[in-house]
């Protein structure tokens, strides 16, 4: 047997991160991952910030998703304080959140490209992906990071006179997805390379509780943006994908026809959106606590804030698609050949600088907690704050208790 | 000039590194090597050691747990090497100053030639950063 470090640094991930893969012969028999080496305690910075300031703070948990972390963001403090925000705010979230869709995918399918020798694929793609860029930064100012979303609405407004140079720009792009998409699924290198590799089953995709693109592609019917609506996508036509198999082709399918529907969604909204304000008036925040969910393009992005009626957050919990997808990665590359190996851990499209956590303290040199020290602090902490809101353990939870 | 700077102006090889970044800036790197800015005209080429290396491009501020393997990056790197911090992050810190896991920017621990500021920096300002560091030499 022989073990195979892939990473930290390694020129095939763009982030870093190890795995150890132990290898009998080409066959994998048994992996291991390390992470944390990105993280950045966003969440306890958040504590210092006010919710404006946590607004570009969760847009940087990871660049690619700089429209879905604040939007759920904005879900979770907008059942905080229960604010409604106007309909062309709703709109406009929508277009954004699903030109992100179109980025990240098409960004996805050229990595998986370059991952598996494919380098026409990469340069194509991103070369598609341009033209997307070029709308966010005539929308919104920036090429990435868009600082689009606010607290109650959108920060900018979509003027009318651009409307038909984004419409020209998203009529242009869906004939060469079209193209694009007939040829990949046509393409016999490609479906050699990605057909039954990595397969992943109904039964354990539910065991493992993978979301979005995942899921879909093991044949799991489930999206956000249709199960508990935000923005306007109750207002407008579009369906769920879903695949079958859940091996590495279906992903890509899944992904793909993906497209599709963003450029169905972004079209709609643009023909439809109402015009008059984009945000309204926050009111004072009081304290409580709320949820957003999101469909990120790699799946269910979950915000949690918690307020004690101060100006920032006190806690914020953040927990991103990558999370719930990553470990799948054991028992579908467990089996197949080492040469697989990049192109299923890429299936998941996995992005580890939202997913990074981290369980050790060390001082100087020694570490002087673990994990089991943690655990035990955390629930201390948990037990002080529930005696400073006012309430005994016995109370907390009797809701649940059947 | 010797002919170890002349090598290395004609076509600089460079190691991209990520020590804490949030992707973007990385996204941005990897734009820049694609057809609309297409760096590869300028004999610029993305390697996968930092042996081969004539520069490092390092986004993100430096964690706790990448700074000893930056610090290890840069001396395996083959010198002259230059070092190029990309983004506001790689800078200074940016908006993750402050926290726990941050030990700094990337300056602190290893030297840096250029640096080129901005949430991300656009891909011309990648371009434009890399091409006036090639220029001091
Ligand atoms: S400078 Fe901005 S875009 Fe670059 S890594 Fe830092 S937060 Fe991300």
């Amino acid at each position: 047997m022989t073990i195979i470090p892939i990473g930290p640094y390694h020129p095939s991930l763009e982030e870093p991160e190890l795995f150890r893969l132990t290898v009998e012969g080409e066959k994998i028999v048994d992996c291991d991952w390390k992470t944390s080496y990105n993280h950045r305690g966003i969440e306890r910075i958040a504590e210092g910030k006010t919710y404006d300031q946590c607004l570009f703070l969760v847009e940087r948990v990871c660049g690619i998703c700089s429209a879905s972390h604040p939007i759920a963001f904005c879900n979770a403090v907008e059942d905080m304080a229960g604010i409604e925000i106007p309909e062309r705010a709703r709109y406009i979230r929508s277009i954004i959140a699903e030109l992100e869709r179109l980025h990240s995918h098409l960004l996805w399918f050229g990595l998986a490209g370059h991952y598996i020798g494919y380098n026409t694929v990469w340069m194509w793609a991103w070369r598609y992906r341009e033209p997307i860029l070029y709308l966010f930064e005539k929308i919104t100012g920036n090429r990435q990071s868009y600082a689009m979303m606010k607290v109650g609405g959108v920060r900018q407004d979509i003027k009318d006179e651009d409307l038909p140079d984004i419409m020209k720009v998203v009529d242009d792009l869906e004939p060469k997805l079209n193209m694009f998409i007939g040829v990949a699924l046509d393409d016999p290198v490609l479906a050699a390379r990605m057909k039954g590799v990595g397969k992943f089953s109904r039964e354990d995709a539910i065991n493992y509780c993978v979301v979005g693109p995942t899921a879909r592609a093991a044949g799991i019917d489930m999206d956000v943006r249709r199960d508990e609506p935000y923005a306007a996508y109750d207002r407008v036509d579009w369906k769920v994908i879903l695949g079958e198999s859940g091996d590495v082709l279906s992903q890509a399918v899944v992904r793909l026809l993906e497209l599709l529907e963003s450029v169905k969604i972004i079209r709609q909204c643009l023909r439809e959106m109402p015009h008059g304000p984009i945000s309204v008036e926050v009111p004072e925040i009081l304290p409580g606590e709320g949820i957003g969910r999101e469909e990120a393009p790699r799946g269910e992005c979950f915000h949690y804030v918690r307020s004690d009626g101060g100006n920032c957050p006190v806690r914020l919990k953040i927990r991103a698609p990558t999370y719930n997808n990553i470990p799948t990665y054991k028992v579908r590359v467990i089996g197949e050949t080492i040469s697989d190996a990049t192109i299923i851990l890429a299936s998941i499209d996995p992005c580890y600088s939202c997913t990074e956590r981290m369980i050790r303290v060390v001082e100087q040199g020694r570490e002087t907690m673990g994990w089991s020290d943690l655990l035990t602090l955390s629930q201390e902490k948990t037990k002080r704050i529930m005696r400073e809101m006012g309430f005994n353990e016995e109370d907390a939870f009797r809701g649940l208790r059947i | 000039m010797g002919i170890k700077t002349w090598a290395l102006k004609k076509s600089p090889w460079v190691f991209h590194l990520n020590t804490g970044s949030c992707n973007n800036c990385d996204i941005e790197i990897l734009d820049a090597l694609t057809p609309r800015f297409d760096l590869e005209r300028f004999g610029i080429l993305l390697v996968g050691s930092p042996r081969h290396a004539d520069a490092l491009l390092v986004t993100g501020p430096v964690t706790m747990q990448a700074a000893p393997r930056l610090r290890h990056v840069y001396e395996q790197a083959a010198k002259p090497c230059l070092v190029i911090a990309v983004g506001s992050c790689a800078c200074s810190c940016g908006i993750f100053d402050g926290s726990y896991h941050i030990v700094g920017p990337v300056d602190k621990i290893i030297p840096v030639n250029i640096y080129i500021p901005g949430c991300p920096p656009k891909p011309e300002a990648i371009i434009s950063g890399v091409m006036k560091a090639l220029n001091s030499l």
